[in-house]
């Protein structure tokens, strides 16, 4: 899992059915100090994330079939969480 | 998932057992802003209706063989979905 920052949302009518009324956002990744990376990805949202939101962002594609229920699913990037606050210590 | 563009067709008449009728599109994946960034790719169109200049988002790894049909394909790259728009909020 990883910290991102919601930039962004995609709207796509022709996707496979998987993806079917399910939000995508575009985050951008995080480093240890909070400051965007230029690294991204386009994320399901299951916690209704809004803009600017920092998030956690889950990358594996068996835990996103289980949290969305599908068995086939291509779908390997969710947002699982709205985070509130990051302490980095040490 | 990742923003990618496709910028042409790969054509193999001779392939894998259950790839046929799988379409194969040559994409320049891209960064956030949606600019080239890395090498070119061979992609599987999940979506069947991806064609050349399309913005596109494709899914990576395992997870690109559950977009296709046949969910057993050496397939490591699927498109999934055509973009219809990116709204930036960051």
């Amino acid at each position: 899992m990883y910290l991102a920052r919601v930039v962004g949302s995609v709207v796509a009518t022709i996707k496979v059915d998987h993806l079917d009324g399910r939000r995508l956002l575009l985050v951008g990744k995080l480093d240890a100090d909070g400051a965007e990376t230029d690294q991204y990805d386009i994320a399901v949202d299951t916690v209704s994330a809004g803009p600017s939101d920092t998030v956690l962002v889950l990358d594996e594609g068996n835990g996103a079939r289980q949290i969305l229920g599908l068995d086939p699913g291509a779908i390997r990037t969710l947002i699982v969480g709205i985070v509130d606050d990051v302490m980095v210590e040490g | 998932m990742k923003f990618a563009r496709v910028i042409g067709t790969v054509v193999a008449s001779h392939k894998y057992e259950g790839l046929e009728g799988v379409k194969f599109l040559l994409v320049q994946p891209l960064d956030r802003d949606l600019s080239p960034r890395g090498t070119v790719q061979v992609a599987a169109d999940a979506t069947a209706q991806a064609g050349p200049a399309c913005l596109v988002f494709t899914v990576g790894s395992r997870e690109a063989a559950q977009a296709m049909p046949e969910l057993f394909v050496p397939v490591d790259l699927a498109i999934t979905g055509i973009v219809d728009d990116v709204h930036r909020t960051a």
